[in-house]
């Protein structure tokens, strides 16, 4: 379809603002700008139908299912974008005095008061707009910590080579050297290569439980004694929290800290991309190196961003936690564990588990002997599913499976939405065995067939141009 | 696959070629093949200095990055600058697309030659 | 109510199907000892009704001010209905980052128009798809900018406080020295930051206007800095783009900024939206998501996450950012706000706001004891004195209207083409009344 761009006709508009009631000020020469910037010009009839298409061209987990593997993605609810809208919250002046900003306030401290019981931490801070934003804070909480205590010599973070790249890039923002351990073949972590590199310049690790091919890692008690004897601290990674609500606590399980995405377990949507939110939790004697607002709350704390955080999100995600409660937190990580495990049962038999036990909220498949045999890889079963109006699963991912489609349907898909899936699961394992071609050619109906991503690469157009 | 017998290589899969005091550093057959399409190379600059076992740039793939380690030590004296424009030459020639030159050479990885090193990637 | 759509029923019969008896077999990789044993210590679920009701009650606690003349990094501009209508389609709203091109389209182009509205406005030649917001586009910024040999960034002490301590923080992460240069009547001290660009600085953070509504020279202080070797940032606000001089005119090597004013409701201070652009120079140093075009198979048009090489989930530790989500339905916003206003319309409302500030400020100043604090041209905000401060202020707050806001110089005002003469010969009245008494 056209750009917006080749859309634009010069001279059309919109009318939306009234004459200048007031003199125009004048803007010295000087700092005047030379070229207008060409934005495109339209009615607002062109506007609506131009973002209608667009939008046409766009698949929502509200549209249909989206098992995208460590994504959580579920339903979203439209009363938390009824609640997000109020003319209450959404008016708000972050700057406003205090007595006029008391209704926020009560938002954000509720929301503290559910995520902290929900993971068994003692305190909370909103102002991480996402998931490796609330990484980044967590570990400048260990940091500081360190340093507080006069302990200068702590220079490197843990992190398994499951993680999720996220955690060793924040590990490398927060001036930390990476040390990554091998995964035992279970996928869980391998005691003896953790106590190999645990020592007295052991920071922290990073961890996620369940981990990224969805098994809870029994030895996790284990795990964070042994880095606490060596004077390290445990972030974990809240990228799996779908799958423990109610049911098992990080602070439990020995964590020092915890980042939450708000928008994958507490149901806000992610916009094709962000705006997330990423609450950091922490244990009461990490409370004082939480951050502030240099203008709201003052000098002297560190700051991710300004103001309070993503605020509109925050009420999302209360509005969603008052709506489960007490029972429904935990029911809806059942659900999602039972949906999972489900989902993973009616799939075997036809492509090969990477683990094949119980599951928690996520399951990998293993497509290499697969491919060996068919010569269809995990890239060509993913693009055949687009045909279906399936979301594909994260591909490739976690690194220790080779030809991983790894698949999270969430608790809000019924069954016969998972039958469905796993029906097309099996009928693509048959038809890569007897019609590899029309596979590796996939996806046949959709939007574009597929794109070449090395073409953009070498030759990067990255804007419209006349 | 295709591993000159004029050259030596590193275990890291690049490949030297002596030219007097100046070593010419590239990246094998193997290494490109296994890389897939190339669509960018992070190059040094000239002058910078390159260590035997240390990573003087990278090579990108769509869905992947790999370091360039050099497998001497010295001064880098020139840069395939052609390469940031038309880094398939790496796909295309690999031993003609060189990567970097290194004079005054402090130091040298134990190399292999063109059967060892076939041995070597080949089994993997 | 949790969203689940099974019956008890079927979850039995899923459960069978699995080959377990009951939830707690699912659990069976927990050690017993960690179990949670009790249910959570938090009230009990409630119908949307009561929800809403609970939700609206908060709300209801917050003062909303009709007339906001406060600023100071969060701006209440009109925000016209298509510009809310279009970001809350279904569709857009719900979707994941688009790894999936092929059924991604329409996010994957409309990112791509915003990049390049962004390089329009900025006059940069590449944009990114968008970071948190205007204080960690700084950071992010001032990260680009460093390499081996230069690791010292520098900011104007009339960037705002929270993008000041944002990128003090950001360089805490990574073990780098931060240092403020001072200005001189309400402006960067060109001659404090000369001296201040040793060979160890990588680059000087320019807020344009800057935090107390000052029009910087941003060209002369620039070229400063490149004399110096070292790189430019300028953070703009992006409705004065609309007539002000251009980052890439000023000769900026990486323009970023606060996208809030480009559509998006104040809403206590966020979701908003980091906007950054750079010269092709500097493309692959650039952090975040970035869409490039591309043909399919078919050889049609298409659109892709491209350059990912550049990111965490493929360069680990090595990247130069953690990034990942980002605010993709902010940057739609944006762009819908934009391509709305249109070109005339985006320097018609900048006019307007200067044309609001000056009234407000000629007509507060002509109030006995009410005085300009700096006196250079500014944009839509200014400080002034005010005796009886917190009493004046209560007064308007009083009145429905937002006063500016208190800081240690005085009061930073601000106007917006949203607010009317009438407003503003009241807020007006409002203060001489005041200090009449």
């Amino acid at each position: 379809m056209k750009l917006i761009f080749e859309k634009s006709v010069p001279g059309r508009h919109c009318d939306l603002l009234p004459k200048c009631d007031v003199p125009y000020a004048a803007l010295p020469e000087a700092l005047r700008r030379e070229t207008a910037p060409a934005l495109p010009e339209m009615s607002e009839v062109d506007l609506s139908r131009h973002y209608t298409e667009l939008n046409q061209r766009v698949h929502g987990v509200n549209c249909g299912f989206y098992p995208l593997g460590s994504c959580t993605m579920k339903y979203n609810p439209r009363i938390d974008e009824d609640m997000a809208a109020l003319p209450g919250f959404a008016g708000v002046h972050p700057l406003a005095p205090a007595y006029a900003v008391e209704g926020c306030r009560e938002v954000l401290d509720t929301a503290a008061r559910y995520l902290c019981e929900t993971t068994g931490m003692d305190g909370m801070t909103f102002q991480p707009a996402a998931g490796a934003h609330g990484e980044f804070t967590g570990v400048l909480l260990i940091k500081q910590y360190h340093e507080k205590r006069g302990d200068f010599n702590r220079s490197k973070i843990i992190v398994p080579d499951s993680a999720h790249g996220t955690n060793p890039a924040t590990a490398a923002m927060c001036g930390y050297d990476v040390v990554n351990i091998p995964s035992a073949p279970n996928g869980c972590v391998d005691l003896d290569a953790l106590r190999a590199v645990l020592g007295e310049d052991t920071a922290g690790l990073m961890l996620t439980n369940p981990n990224t091919v969805g098994i809870f890692d029994e030895n996790i008690l284990e795990i964070t004694r042994l880095v606490h004897e060596a004077g390290g601290l445990c972030y974990y990674d809240g990228a799996n929290l779908n799958a423990i609500m109610g049911h098992v606590r990080p602070g439990d399980m020995g964590f020092d800290c915890i980042h939450m995405n708000l928008h994958k377990t507490f149901a806000t949507p992610h916009g094709g991309g962000g705006p997330g939110a990423g609450a950091v939790g922490c244990k009461d004697f990490l409370q004082e190196f939480l951050p502030a607002s240099a203008l709201m709350d003052g000098e002297g704390r560190i700051q991710l961003r300004s103001f309070a955080g993503n605020f509109l999100v925050v009420v999302r995600a209360l509005t969603y936690l008052l709506t489960l409660g007490r029972e429904g937190i935990p029911e809806a990580s059942q659900n999602a564990v039972l949906n999972a495990n489900y989902l993973m049962r009616r799939i075997q038999g036809s492509f090969d588990l990477a683990y094949d036990r119980i599951c928690m909220h996520e399951f990998v498949l293993d497509l290499s002997r697969y491919k060996a045999e068919t010569g269809v890889s995990a890239l060509d079963v993913a693009k055949s599913l687009i045909d279906y109006g399936m979301h594909p699963p994260t591909m490739y991912f976690p690194l220790i499976v080779h030809e991983a489609l790894m698949l999270e349907p969430t608790e809000t898909e019924s069954k016969e939405t998972l039958d469905w899936a796993a029906d097309i699961f099996r009928a693509l394992y048959e038809l890569g065995k007897t019609d590899p071609e029309t596979m590796h050619e996939a996806p046949h109906h959709a939007q574009i067939a597929r794109p070449d991503e090395v073409r953009a690469a070498r030759n990067p157009v990255l804007r419209w141009q006349k | 696959m295709n591993y000159p017998n004029e050259l030596k290589y590193s275990r890291d899969h690049e490949w030297v070629r002596m030219e007097g005091d100046i070593a010419v550093i590239g990246i094998s057959d193997f290494a490109q093949d296994a890389l897939g399409d190339v669509v960018f190379v992070n190059l040094p600059q000239e002058g910078d200095a390159a260590t035997a076992g240390e990573a003087f740039g990278d090579v990108e793939s769509v869905k992947a990055v790999s370091d360039l380690v050099s497998p001497v030590s010295g001064t880098i004296c020139a840069v395939n600058e052609e390469l940031l424009d038309a880094p398939e030459r790496l796909n295309e020639d690999p031993y003609g697309a060189w990567l970097i030159k290194v004079e005054g050479i402090t130091g040298t990885e134990e190399l292999l030659d063109a059967a060892d090193y076939q041995a070597m990637a080949e089994q993997g | 109510m949790s969203y689940i759509p099974s019956t008890q029923a079927e979850r039995q019969e899923m459960l069978r199907a699995i080959g377990v008896e009951s939830f707690r077999e699912l659990y069976r990789d927990v050690p017993q000892e960690m179990l949670l044993e009790r249910p959570l210590d938090l009230p009990e679920g409630m119908s949307e009704l009561e929800v809403q009701r609970v939700m609206s009650g908060m709300a209801a606690k917050n003062r909303i001010f009709p007339t906001m003349l406060r600023g100071a990094g969060a701006y209440d501009h009109f925000i016209p209905a298509i510009v809310r209508s279009v970001p809350a389609k279904e569709e857009f709203l719900t979707a994941y980052t688009p790894y999936q091109a092929e059924m991604s389209q329409g996010v994957l182009q409309s990112i791509f128009e915003y990049q390049t509205m962004i390089c329009e406005l900025t006059g940069m030649d590449v944009s990114n798809a968008s970071v948190y917001d205007g204080a960690s586009a700084a950071a992010e910024a001032a990260a680009m900018c460093r390499d081996r040999k230069r690791r010292v960034t520098l900011i104007s002490a009339g960037a705002h406080p929270d993008t000041i301590n944002t990128v003090r923080t950001y360089c805490y992460g990574t073990g780098d020295e931060l240092r403020i240069v001072p200005l001189k009547d309400g402006k960067t001290d060109p001659e404090a930051l000369r001296e201040m660009l040793t060979p160890e600085v990588a680059s000087f953070y320019l807020q344009q206007p800057n935090f107390y509504g000052q029009l910087e020279d941003a060209e002369a202080l620039g070229a400063l800095v490149h004399e110096a070797g070292a790189m430019v940032v300028m953070g703009c606000n992006p409705i004065a783009l609309g007539i002000l001089k251009s980052p890439a005119e000023c000769g900026a090597d990486v323009a970023v900024g606060e996208g809030q004013p480009l559509g998006l409701p104040l809403g206590f201070g966020g979701p908003y939206l980091g906007f950054m652009a750079t010269t092709t120079k500097h493309m692959r140093k650039l952090p975040g998501r970035i869409v490039g075009e591309t043909v399919d198979a078919k050889g049609e048009r298409a659109f892709v996450l491209s350059l990912q090489a550049r990111e965490q989930h493929i360069r680990r530790e090595k990247a130069s950012s953690n990034i990942c989500s980002n605010e993709a339905l902010c940057a739609l916003t944006a762009a819908v706000y934009l391509a709305t206003m249109g070109p005339e319309g985006l320097a018609e409302c900048a006019r307007q706001c200067m044309a609001k500030a000056q009234y407000l400020r000629e007509g507060l100043c002509a109030i006995p004891g009410v005085e300009l604090v700096y006196g250079g041209a500014s944009f839509h905000e200014f400080v002034t004195t005010l005796p009886r401060r917190d009493e004046v202020l209560a007064a308007l707050e009083a009145a429905g209207i937002l006063g500016g806001l208190p800081i240690d110089e005085g009061v930073l005002w601000c106007a917006t083409e949203k607010v009317s003469r009438t407003e503003l010969d009241r807020a007006i009245a409002i203060v001489k009344e005041v200090l009449a008494k």
